[in-house]
């Protein structure tokens, strides 16, 4: 058969993933987690009297700290499944992934195991974060928006 | 390639598995299932060791054959340089024949270990998968949550043995086809059915072509793990390629677990699949009479991480043994 041929049989059997309905959950789970940053970033202003910036960061480190923590007891990675790309795109989705690599090695040691490959998952998102923060600097740099 | 065997038998075989398995629909039918996935083991791959080295146990046990009188062990698993039955090997006094055939590896050694039957030797045969195992080398961390497509399959979990000789039995090995690598045209390896389903079509259109009998034949034809998805696709494949028409098929990927309830997206799938099927509920049927001549078809994906990565399309082989109720 050819290649064409059988790609387009494998088409025709290949169930539809439900678009709408996985945009409808991302959506609403992704809206609450930003609820929950904003309720974090809120309540870290009033009760320890810092700066907006500073709640910031104590509102990605708190949920940086609960993602690893739910990865590590064993049951976020079902709720991912579900939430999707609502728990995925946040850093909540960033943790996760690095947690799960780190336990998936924890076996094979410290260095080779855990050092070595906790980042094989996210490792991508550090470094092409990196790498489009400097390309759109320079951009405004260029553009002279600074 | 077809062998033709006069006098080789399936004497006894073992099951054990994991608990997904034991909650599936053949649940019942296993020797035994373990609750916990690490079956008492540090890791999931010593676990899968520690499984296959269960599994001869218990077959030999059932049998009650002596240790010393198994001549050789045929054994393969989904691991990289097949470590999980070189680890078991090591605890085994046994000559070993290692194979890797991914998941089409349970039906290789069976043919194998049919051909040194007929030779008079009494060969162990052993096939392992572990899901975690397996996950952690082809996919993703196994705590990593991240969405699949719904045509990904699930390995299974799960370990067997069977012993071959030329002692009568009431189940023959009567002859078997080793296929030829076929290249899928497909490199997604999230849908291992479409990827497997044209070799698949290839050994069952040798087979009957070498042994000049039409598909009616057969009561059942087995294929390994295709998949809720490309077990479509191969009938429609056959139909079109080969101008057959299988109605007596069935696919073990979607028969090991309950589609419905269980996170198993298009069935089972690994090397353990078709034979947990196979050593559990087929041979009670055809030991009940129900069913008299099975074609067992174990279908392998031969991709790496790194051909996959590469984008490689992904080459795929079957093996098929024919089984009959000995009258």
């Amino acid at each position: 058969m050819e290649k064409e041929k059988y790609q387009n049989l494998v088409k025709k059997h290949t169930p539809k993933e439900d678009l709408l309905y996985n945009c409808l959950i991302a959506f609403i789970t992704g809206g609450i987690m930003g609820i929950i940053g904003q309720g974090l970033i809120d309540f870290y202003q009033i009760i320890l009297e810092i700066s907006f910036k500073e709640a910031t960061i104590f509102m990605l480190t708190t949920l940086i700290f609960l993602s690893c923590l739910l990865t590590s007891l064993g049951f976020f990675d079902k709720w991912v499944n579900f939430a999707k790309c609502g728990l995925i795109i946040p850093i909540t989705g960033f943790a996760h992934a690095t947690m799960s690599a780190a336990l998936e090695y924890r076996k094979e040691g410290l260095v080779t195991g855990i050092g070595a490959n906790m980042l094989k998952l996210s490792g991508a998102v550090i470094i092409f974060g990196i790498v489009s923060a400097w390309t759109f600097s320079l951009l405004r740099v260029i553009l002279g928006v600074v | 390639m077809t062998l033709n065997f006069n006098n080789v038998y399936l004497n006894e075989t073992a099951t054990i598995t994991g608990p997904y398995e034991e909650n599936g629909p053949l649940g019942k039918y296993f020797d035994y299932s373990y609750k916990d996935l690490y079956f008492g083991a540090p890791s999931w791959e010593q676990a899968e060791s520690k499984l296959i080295n269960e599994t001869i146990d218990l077959v030999l046990g059932k049998a009650g054959i002596s240790k010393n009188n198994i001549d050789a062990l045929i054994s393969g698993d989904l691991l990289n340089q097949t470590t999980s039955t070189s680890y078991a090997a090591k605890n085994t006094p046994y000559s070993l024949i290692g194979v890797y055939a991914a998941c089409a590896t349970s039906t290789l050694t069976l043919a194998l270990a049919s051909l040194l039957a007929e030779t008079g030797k009494t060969i162990l045969c052993t096939t392992s998968s572990h899901n975690n195992a397996a996950e952690k080398q082809f996919r993703y961390p196994v705590e990593y949550g991240g969405p699949k497509p719904k045509t990904t399959t699930f390995t299974s979990t799960g370990g067997v043995a069977a012993i071959i000789s030329n002692k009568k039995s009431k189940i023959k090995i009567e002859s078997a086809t080793i296929g030829t690598v076929i290249d899928s045209k497909i490199n997604d390896v999230f849908n291992m059915g479409a990827v497997m389903a044209p070799a698949a079509a290839d050994t069952i259109y040798k087979h009957l072509k070498n042994t000049n009998r039409k598909i009616d034949y057969y009561d059942l034809i087995l294929t390994g793990d295709l998949g809720l998805y490309g077990k479509k696709i191969l009938k429609e494949y056959m139909q079109e390629e080969y101008n057959i028409t299988l109605n007596n098929h069935e696919d073990s990927g979607p028969m090991l677990y309950d589609i419905e309830k269980q996170p198993v997206y298009a069935g089972a799938s690994g090397p353990a699949c078709l034979p947990l099927v196979t050593y559990s509920h087929i041979l009670k049927q055809m030991k009940d009479k129900k069913l008299k001549k099975v074609l067992l078809v174990a279908t392998g994906a031969l991709h790496s991480q790194s051909t996959a990565s590469q984008k490689l399309t992904i080459p795929a082989v079957a093996h098929a043994v024919s089984l009959e109720v000995v009258r």
